[in-house]
């Protein structure tokens, strides 16, 4: 099953959007400093995630669609999801993406292929199921990616899912991004399969698909693993399940807390509740957007001054997506009656 | 013209003039499609007709990605309880795509479920829960009582953009009506006035609707003409027409087979008392199940359902025709 090499102005866009994703995250946990109660309610960055989203959209085309979790902006900006809509939806804004009535956890751009967001944990892998069978009725050789954490393999959604897509050899690829966590639960706390020291991948097991872990740090690795997988549904043989590591480098989410306390960020949970530091720090070691930029520069892709420029465009058009979200006004209250039928 | 049939043969009926029509809707669900020789598989074909494991979450999930991917479900879950199982993609994944997404997308699809299996089935399958399922923004919910209704709602369901729950009950299975030939769809909203009388009003819903209509009889003997109406439709409930009904009669006992405090009933109530208070000549009465899981044996089981007795006794109280108890 061949995948298509990663040529130079395939592996430069690769690191403009993990460093676009991580442009665009950092952005948002800073409003809540620079611009207290902007963003209401919850929302849960990709900041370490980079690699593994960018390398797994490379791997589609245009008419190919995911659906992904509450951890949801990564993966529209990828495939081209305007950041300043995204921004503004975030905000809560007339302009966003959703109108403003979605918020953070609930993106969609349908015209992208990005069919929507629950945010209720595993509740997208049956969605992104039902749109594979719509592919495969369809005929017109879609693949779907789903896009979920660890945590929601142990749902019974998952199983459930896995099962069918199995069964009826659905044109879709599962991702699923360990990153040791599910909110402050370790994973090896709540999953037998990682608690008797094997990888997550072996679920696949159950469902007879081919199961598969990846070091999701490294997008080049992620882009053939997941590509292959792509490539696989996409001939008809079914799905697979791709366990891509990682680390999350920011805390689960904003803290929860009723109004009056205002919104930010703590420290990863590693520190604030596990006691254990080092973990944080060698996973800030390991961060893939920087060390990506050092092989590209290092093995001459990329020269310094190239992979600066490249920064300082992001920084711009990430700047520029939080002022238009400022700028923008909030809907009219009516709106909230809008679209609640079809 | 029409044709008689029995009530679930109507229901079939819809589903399969709207697969011949529009080959975006899919049926599936359990214990179907499990052979070439079933006539929806031979019909329609593999694509858009399969059997499930018995994976309510994923069936309903599955159900909203592919209706939000261009297609348009039919899940056929037999009963309402298994819903349940599934409560998350019912309530709080199908109905908030359209919404969350600002527009963006749509959820067509219909969630097929029998429902007050009131023959023994005892406290899990007997249950009458569609008002369980009303005021979800976004969710639609039908409850047909003759077989041309079933095979109208059915249709319109189909048609609807948005997640509808579909519920038919058990006891009428078999109740032969006069169904429509050919295309027939019955709008959503619009409750039926199954009997005119200008005593009192009855609403009642499902299979209860013919319980009224027996009552009626036997209150037009004791000079009371009631006025029977059908909603129909759940969500959305004609209320202007039962405040129509209630303006003339001055009177209203709403029957349902669901729980007091579970039932479609109590909305009503509630919708007349803040828009009808000046048309009430009497407090408004609700008959119906007793608050009980419902009970395999036979004679709890009928004890604890609405019934025509039930039915009269509530329009006597409202008419004064009886005295008045705590």
């Amino acid at each position: 099953m061949s995948v298509k090499e990663l040529d130079r102005d395939r592996l430069v866009w690769m690191y403009e959007q993990m460093l676009r994703i991580r442009e665009f995250e950092e952005r948002v946990k800073r409003t809540f400093i620079d611009h207290p109660g902007v963003i209401r309610g919850h929302t849960h960055l990709a900041d370490g995630a980079e690699a593994s989203i960018v390398g797994s959209i490379a791997t589609i085309g245009p008419k190919d669609q995911f659906f992904a979790t509450y951890r949801c902006h990564g993966y529209p900006l990828a495939r081209g999801t305007d950041p300043k809509a995204m921004m503004a939806e975030i905000y809560g804004r007339k302009d966003g993406l959703c109108k403003g009535i979605g918020g953070s956890m609930h993106l969609a751009d349908p015209s992208n292929g990005f069919l929507g967001t629950s945010g209720i944990v595993a509740a997208g892998i049956p969605h992104a199921t039902g749109a594979a069978w719509a592919a495969q009725i369809r005929k017109q050789d879609q693949v779907v990616l789903c896009f979920f954490g660890d945590g929601a393999s142990k749902q019974g959604a998952f199983s459930e899912s896995l099962n069918i897509a199995s069964l009826w050899k659905l044109p879709i690829v599962y991702v699923m991004e360990n990153n040791g966590y599910n909110v402050h639960t370790r994973t090896e706390q709540e999953d037998a399969n990682r608690a008797n020291g094997e990888d997550l991948s072996v679920k696949a097991k159950a469902f007879s698909m081919p199961g598969v872990t990846i070091d999701g740090r490294d997008p080049v690795a992620v882009y053939e693993t997941v590509g292959t997988a792509v490539a696989r549904a996409r001939s008809g043989e079914g799905p697979t399940l791709v366990e891509s590591q990682m680390y999350r480098l920011s805390a689960h989410g904003n803290i929860i807390a009723p109004p009056g306390v205002p919104l930010h960020f703590p420290e990863h949970e590693a520190i604030e509740k596990f006691g254990a530091p080092e973990e944080y720090e060698a996973a800030l070691q390991g961060d893939p957007v920087p060390a990506f930029r050092g092989r590209l520069v290092g093995d001459g892709t990329l020269s310094s001054d190239e992979a600066d420029a490249i920064a300082a465009r992001v920084r711009d058009e990430m700047q520029a997506a939080v002022t238009f979200g400022l700028d923008s006004p909030f809907p009219a209250v009516e709106s909230a009656l809008e679209f609640v039928y079809a | 013209m029409s044709h008689e049939l029995p009530f679930i043969a109507a229901i079939d009926e819809a589903i399969r003039l709207e697969m011949e029509r529009d080959d975006t809707v899919l049926y599936f669900g359990q214990n179907m499609a499990t052979t070439e020789n079933e006539p929806y598989v031979d019909a329609f074909g593999k694509d858009r007709v399969r059997v499930t494991p018995i994976s309510e979450t994923a069936e309903i999930g599955m159900a909203i990605g592919a209706a939000i991917a261009g297609y348009r479900p039919v899940v056929e879950l037999y009963m309402a309880e298994f819903m349940l199982v599934a409560m998350d993609q019912v309530i709080n994944e199908a109905p908030r795509f359209r919404a969350m997404s600002g527009g963006q997308v749509k959820v067509p699809l219909v969630l097929k479920a029998g429902f007050g299996f009131t023959a023994g089935w005892a406290g899990q399958h007997t249950g009458t829960i569609g008002a369980l399922f009303m005021g979800v923004p976004g969710l639609k919910v039908v409850m047909p009582s003759t077989a041309a209704d079933a095979k109208g709602l059915m249709a319109t369901a189909i048609r609807d953009d948005n997640p509808v729950v579909y519920l038919h009950h058990y006891l009428l299975t078999l109740e032969h009506g006069e169904v429509p030939d050919g295309e027939y769809l019955v709008p959503f909203g619009e409750a039926a006035i199954r009997r005119e009388g200008s005593d009192v009003t009855i609403v009642a819903t499902g299979w209860t609707v013919d319980r009224a209509l027996g009552a009626a009889e036997t209150l037009a003997a004791e000079g009371i003409q009631a006025e029977v109406i059908d909603p129909r439709t759940l969500a959305p409930l004609d209320t202007q027409t039962i405040l129509e009904s209630v303006d003339k009669t001055g009177r209203l006992v709403l029957v349902d087979q669901a729980t007091r405090h579970a039932s479609v009933s109590t909305v009503i109530a509630g919708e007349v008392a803040e828009h009808g208070f000046s048309s009430l000549k009497a407090p408004i009465v609700q008959v119906t199940a007793l608050d009980a899981t419902i009970p395999y044996s036979e004679p709890l089981e009928a004890w604890v359902m609405p019934n025509e007795d039930k039915i009269v006794a509530a329009v006597q109280r409202v008419v004064g025709a009886a005295p008045v108890t705590a």
